[in-house]
């Protein structure tokens, strides 16, 4: 079971999540995470790549508790991530998340999407959290839509509603789940604009993809996952320009 | 090239058919369909030839005429008949103040199959057998449904949270409609004994919908719980009473209560009918409403919790609003039984439409009228049933959102 910290412990401010050595097991055999490290600073964009079914996903999921894990220790925002639900109900307050698959509400209106969380959890008066929910709607351009119904638009216009609606909880960390993989290419470059423009306001970011051109650009660290654990942990030049590990260079090669 | 850009843009053709071509299509095509048509022609005509002449030459529905009330609210003192149509009065008025509201959106109130509708109600209110103060009473209710629906499209308009206070003035007007079908406090009470026919019939239909719904709604979330304890209850609940027949449940109710409980402590016999009907239609119910849970998506809830809703929010915001509205058609459908299993009281002796019937039928003077009285009740039930199955529908396009 998870090692107990007293969640007093003096944390750096400027750290945003920290995973010791991370290990989860899916039933008895199945270790999906072998003891995965990583430190996450404030205002910084981290990019996990790797090759599928080695564990990324189910790492970033970890980190607001949707998946469990069995040993090492997880703080986010300060906040040791126990079994205590109280705990984990606080920290998924501070982290937003947006999934692969949208995961929009669809018998709620967009901006009843993007409300809902600020009135029923930050117990926000309605017009504050609509107000707040059309100034985001407008920032990833979407205010024009804001009464249709989620599957009245397209995929990607469905993914910006989707980061508007992590942000309206106005979050200090977000995590993005391969936002890009369920899209049509035409629509990959509006949501990853979107993305640009929140690391570019210095939003703490921690993202699953496999686009190799928004890593380049946005990530301050890239790493690499294969098989449960962290191969590789690189500025994105040397990631991309000379990988130390073997298996990075076999991944770039198969992706590049 | 030019040919090429007509023919794209000339629209296929929409050929209009004659009738008499239609007819030679569908079913006169070959010879033995041919033949078919006018054999099945032949026996549907003979059908509809042998009920209108029953219907105008030997049936009597001087047994429908003479015991019109019976039908209606069975043995309910006539001194206090007023009071039943205070109630059909209310029910009438909030109807129609909610349909104006549900509709206010919509640019007339009155679509073309509403005013038939309509007009066949008016019609029937005004063919039916019986005193002028009566049909005047029954052009009233419709007018009562009209007038609100106007009135409600307007307040609705105007103040936007009268959809919220609706349903509380509903649970104020049942409170209402429950003392005037009672008595007491001031007005002369009847014994539940005195309640019958189509009356009895509605409200423990009614009653029995709106406590067994959210019963079944908790047992179908009890039997997904990770509690052991609520699951395996949930689960005990929902099987041992989907293993018994409704019928045997009634007859605990009705003659097993009254021999454990001593004499002044047996429940009404009324209340017992509806612990019954509740009991055994809250277990099916929660089996449509879990087929309803399992439709709902994993991520929906995983999106709902990585935003910080607490588990009783993500049921009562996320989960529960999808998972009823796939489950509307069979909730419905569970609702039409309960609806039509209230004859079944008829058997433990409660006077309900059907045990009303009975009882009529048992007279000397109407002895013998069973096609009648039976053809009469069908004709009641299909209406009412046939009411919420349209009301269904109606709820699924209002809750379609497109996906």
């Amino acid at each position: 079971m998870t090692q107990i910290r007293d969640t007093k412990t003096q944390i750096d401010s400027d750290i945003g999540i920290i995973a010791t050595d991370v290990h989860k097991w899916y039933g008895n055999h199945f270790h999906v995470l072998r003891g995965v490290s990583l430190t996450v600073k404030r205002g910084e964009v981290v990019v996990i790549m790797g090759p599928s079914g080695s564990g990324k996903s189910t790492f970033i999921r970890t980190f607001n508790a949707l998946e469990e894990f069995q040993k090492g220790s997880i703080i986010v925002d300060g906040i040791n991530l126990s079994h205590d639900i109280k705990n984990i109900e606080a920290i998924r307050r501070e982290v937003g998340m947006v999934f692969q698959q949208f995961n929009l509400f669809p018998h709620l209106s967009v901006l009843e999407n993007v409300t809902l969380a600020p009135i029923w959890v930050r117990r926000w008066p309605k017009a504050k959290a609509e107000e707040i929910a059309m100034q985001l709607l407008e920032r990833v351009g979407i205010l024009e839509q804001a009464q249709k119904f989620p599957g009245q638009l397209s995929g990607g216009q469905q993914q910006r509603v989707a980061i508007a609606r992590a942000l309206a909880m106005q979050p200090k960390i977000m995590l993005f789940d391969e936002p890009t993989s369920a899209l049509d290419p035409e629509m990959v470059r509006e949501v990853l604009d979107v993305m640009r423009n929140l690391a570019d306001s210095g939003m703490t970011m921690v993202v699953v993809t496999h686009e190799v051109g928004f890593a380049r650009e946005v990530a301050d660290r890239i790493v690499l996952m294969a098989d449960g654990i962290l191969v590789e942990e690189a500025t994105p030049e040397e990631f991309f320009q000379n990988a130390k590990e073997e298996r990075t260079r076999k991944f770039l090669s198969q992706i590049l | 090239m030019k040919t090429l850009e007509n023919q794209q843009l000339s629209q296929p053709k929409i050929t209009r058919i004659t009738p008499k071509e239609w007819l030679q299509q569908n079913l006169f095509s070959t010879w033995y369909n041919s033949l078919l048509t006018i054999v099945l022609l032949a026996g549907i005509s003979w059908g509809i030839y042998g009920f209108f002449k029953w219907a105008i030459a030997v049936a009597e529905w001087e047994v429908i005429k003479v015991n019109l009330p019976l039908f209606m609210v069975g043995r309910y003192p006539k001194d206090q008949y007023w009071r039943i149509w205070l109630i059909v009065g209310i029910i009438s008025s909030f109807a129609g103040l909610s349909w104006g509201v549900i509709g206010r959106k919509a640019a007339t109130l009155f679509t073309i199959p509403v005013l038939i509708v309509l007009g066949i109600i008016s019609a029937i209110s005004l063919l039916i057998p019986g005193a002028v103060p009566f049909k005047l009473l029954l052009i009233l209710m419709v007018g009562l449904v009209v007038g609100n629906g106007w009135i409600g499209k307007q307040l609705g308009n105007k103040i936007t949270t009268l959809g919220r206070w609706l349903s509380f003035g509903w649970f104020i007007a049942f409170l209402l409609i429950l003392w005037l079908m009672l008595g007491g406090l001031g007005i002369k009470s009847v014994s539940t004994n005195d309640w019958g026919g189509l009356m009895l019939t509605i409200f423990m239909a009614v009653v029995s919908i709106f406590l067994s719904f959210p019963l079944g709604v908790l047992l179908a979330l009890g039997r997904q719980s990770t509690l052991p304890v609520i699951k395996i209850f949930s689960i005990a609940y929902i099987e041992i009473f989907r293993g018994l027949p409704l019928i045997s449940i009634l007859f605990m109710g009705q003659i097993m209560i009254p021999l454990f409980l001593p004499e002044g402590m047996r429940p009404d016999r009324v209340l017992r009918a509806i612990l019954g009907l509740t009991l055994f239609s809250s277990a099916y119910l929660a089996e449509n409403v879990r087929g309803g849970l399992q439709s709902v998506p994993r991520g929906q809830i995983e999106a709902a919790k990585a935003l910080g809703l607490n588990t009783p929010l993500v049921l009562a915001l996320i989960v529960l609003p999808q998972a009823l509205k796939v489950a509307i058609p069979s909730i419905v459908g569970q609702f039409i039984s309960l609806f039509q299993d209230t004859t079944l009281l008829a058997i433990v002796g409660l006077v309900e439409l059907l045990g009303m019937s009975r009882s009529i039928l048992a007279q000397p003077q109407f002895l013998g009228d069973y096609a009648e009285v039976y053809l009469f009740n069908g004709i009641l039930f299909w209406i009412i049933c046939y009411a919420m199955s349209l009301g269904s529908r109606q709820l699924e396009k209002k809750l379609n959102t497109g996906h």
